[in-house]
């Protein structure tokens, strides 16, 4: 049944937003602190369980892909409901703050990245 | 009297009407990165950049700060759009993401948000400084924007900074947000941006959540999980650390420096 499947991705959302709200109160920050993470982490635990009795039916998969695939078309939107007037308003010093910041990330990417303990096996064979 | 029909009809159902403009503005994005690059443009890279324009757009003739959302008929775009479904399809993308993948970045993947957020909030101290700020709260208000466009009045409002330094430090947030959703998709085979452990550096460093969203969206759907585990901690990271260390940090540099 898909809902099954979208009722599962909603309880997730639910228990990770609330800790993570939880955890920003505890921690007396304005913020929610890694609510999605969370609810990422629950729903990849519940999904992953591969005893035949909570094995997820394809049916109830689509419930949750079906909104894994609608993940562009809503970042779109969020894009065309985004204050970029607000942005190019703030003059020089928001633009290059918010500039050197992304330079910064960027350039920090492969220096971290080499860090990483890669897995034995590279998994880039089976993607894509 | 038909457009009243019409324009009534559409301001009843907003978010269908949103799905139909988002599906032609992707149809039509696709459609340029197919026949104008050749498939080289990521169609979403495309769509995005298009979402932005009509954001900047309306948010000129309107002077609200929802881009879009703020014309009437295209109200629906701002539900479409807004955290809850975005958060809804992003959690649903970790369906199928690998623990495996998860665990082995997960030490550096925690250590590059703390970096993140340091080294965000530096340079923007440093241009805050260059414009000719010396008071303190000024300086890490406008670093902490540089940070993400939450932690910047977050920090400033517990610093009692003045409402046109908040508006400010929103500013550079946005900035960050736009350029990340624009320049990962032209840098990511620079930066070594095709494999989750990167995604997750990526994430962390990065931070600002629209922005590490829509810039995974445009490079590898397949990176987002990854990339936004990370960053979902680094808002609030960044909310602890500003008012508190980097303030203080910031205070103590100012009064030694004189």
């Amino acid at each position: 049944m898909i809902i099954y499947g979208v009722a599962i991705l909603s309880l997730s959302m639910l228990t990770g937003v609330f800790l993570g709200d939880l955890l920003g109160v505890i921690l007396d920050v304005e913020a929610n602190v890694g609510g999605v993470g969370i609810a990422m982490l629950m729903l990849l635990f519940l999904s992953s369980r591969t005893e035949s009795k909570f094995k997820l039916g394809p049916m109830t998969a689509d419930g949750i892909t079906f909104w894994s695939a609608m993940y562009i078309p809503i970042v779109i939107a969020m894009a065309a409901k985004s204050d970029v007037y607000a942005a190019l308003k703030g003059g020089p010093v928001a633009l290059l703050a918010g500039t050197l910041a992304v330079a910064g990330g960027f350039a920090l990417v492969p220096v971290l990245s080499r860090f990483c303990r890669r897995p034995a096996i590279p998994p880039q064979g089976e993607q894509s | 009297m038909i457009g009243d029909l019409i324009l009534n009809m559409t301001k009843a159902n907003g978010l269908i009407v949103a799905f139909v403009l988002i599906g032609a503005i992707t149809w039509f994005s696709y459609w340029l990165s197919r026949t104008l690059t050749k498939g080289r443009l990521h169609g979403s890279a495309i769509a995005i950049a298009f979402g932005l324009i009509l954001a900047g757009v309306s948010g000129a003739y309107t002077g609200g700060n929802a881009g879009l959302a703020d014309i009437a008929v295209f109200a629906g775009i701002g539900v479409m759009g807004g955290n809850m479904f975005r958060d809804f399809a992003i959690i649903a993308t970790a369906y199928g993401a690998s623990l495996e993948d998860l665990k082995s970045a997960g030490f550096v993947g925690a250590i590059s948000i703390l970096i993140g957020v340091v080294v965000s909030f530096v340079l923007g101290a440093i241009v805050a400084v260059a414009f000719g700020y010396t008071d303190p709260v000024a300086i890490t208000t406008i670093g902490a924007g540089a940070v993400t466009y939450i932690v910047g009045p977050v920090t400033g409002t517990a610093l009692g900074a003045s409402s046109d330094l908040l508006a400010l430090s929103v500013a550079a947030g946005l900035v960050k947000a736009i350029l990340v959703m624009l320049g990962t998709p032209a840098l990511a085979r620079y930066i070594g941006l095709d494999n989750p452990q990167s995604a997750m550096v990526y994430g962390g460093l990065m931070g600002t959540n629209s922005g590490v969203a829509a810039g995974l969206a445009a490079t590898d759907p397949k990176l987002v999980p990854y990339g936004v585990m990370t960053a979902t901690f680094y808002t609030g990271l960044g909310c602890l650390l500003g008012p508190s260390v980097l303030f203080l940090t910031v205070k103590a540099l100012a009064a030694a420096l004189g």
